[in-house]
């Protein structure tokens, strides 16, 4: 059981890292993007980097919060 | 697409794996001894070697809309954690990686180790630091070869540029002896950060049922894109960054903390 855990834990920090906020927005993005495309009809190409560079700029920020002067 | 890009992208990423794992087995093969040392490099090579013929072909009999969907998504959020660590690096906020000073914090603890044999192993420590050392660094090589070889439906690239970046890597060790300091380890993984992210974003949204503008020529602007927008929250950190040392900034998350 402990082996189990210490695998998932080791896969879940492999993959999502430090910050698994950008994980979600990514998901949430291809999510929404899928629904768009198939359920709109909407091309929406430009959602997900719009959505990948919002997620690393607020990643950034909350990493660097307490560092400012 | 053409393979060449392919190649160099999984080249670069895996040299700078390599790099990683090249400390740790020269800190135990010339601290502890060289043949349990070959030995727990040469079981790490076997069972990554194992994984990628198992999974690899695998991978390949997928749907490609859902392995560009998953594969893409894995490799945003994988690539986004690279760059925000690299641009965390670049803009001060976190020590830049030293190889110099790894390899001597894994000498130090090699040095302290007892010599123990188990399982026809001699040093039974330098088996296993070099077997997990290589193991580790290598299971992230494994990920970028099987998910850019899977989907460009062309792992014999992949597997190619993961190859040699290990023996230009561990060719250069073996004539330094010594850990490869000078690499510029930092901006390279700052690139390969950039190429992960922009190759999940590109193939991700296709996933999705996305049309690209351009159809693969996106990724001509994507890439730019990309580096323009994590070269600019670089500077934004630096021009907020506290006149302090990297050293005595305080540690206020675990990311600034982590390696």
């Amino acid at each position: 059981m402990r082996r189990l855990k210490s695998i998932g834990a080791f896969a879940y920090d492999f993959v999502v890292g430090d910050d698994w906020r950008v994980a979600a927005v990514v998901v949430a993005a291809l999510a929404v993007t899928a629904l768009l495309v198939h359920a709109a009809g909407v091309n929406a190409w430009w959602l997900l980097p719009v959505c990948v560079f919002a997620a690393l700029g607020w990643s950034l920020r909350r990493a660097t919060a307490g560092s400012r002067s | 697409m053409t393979a060449l890009p392919l190649i160099l992208t999984v080249f670069v990423a895996c040299a700078v794996e390599a790099v990683e794992a090249l400390t740790i087995v020269l800190a135990s093969g010339l601290t502890r001894e060289w043949r349990s040392t070959f030995q727990g490099t040469a079981a790490a090579l076997v069972v990554l070697g194992v994984v990628v013929a198992a999974i690899g072909p695998a991978l390949t009999l997928l749907p490609l809309w859902v392995l560009r969907l998953v594969v893409g998504a894995l490799l945003a959020i994988f690539g986004v954690q690279w760059l925000r660590k690299a641009i965390l690096r670049a803009a001060g906020y976190k020590s830049l990686h030293d190889e110099a000073s790894a390899y001597l914090r894994e000498v130090a603890a090699a040095k302290s180790a007892a010599v123990t044999s188990r399982r026809g192993v001699r040093d039974w420590y330098a088996f296993t630091l070099s077997f997990k050392g290589v193991l580790l660094e290598g299971l992230e090589v494994v990920f970028i070869v099987l998910t850019f070889g899977a989907n460009q439906h062309n792992l014999d690239a992949a597997v190619i540029g993961a190859a040699a970046a290990v023996i230009v890597v561990a060719a250069t060790g073996i004539a330094v002896r010594a850990p490869l300091a000078k690499v510029p380890e930092n901006a390279m993984k700052f690139a390969v950060g950039i190429m992960l992210t922009s190759f999940g974003i590109f193939w991700g949204a296709e996933g999705a049922g996305v049309a690209w503008p351009g159809n693969d020529a996106a990724l001509l602007a994507l890439v730019p894109v990309v580096a323009l927008v994590s070269l600019g929250y670089t500077v934004l950190l630096r021009q907020r960054r506290p006149a302090v040392p990297v050293a005595s900034v305080p540690h206020t998350s675990e990311e600034v903390t982590s390696s």
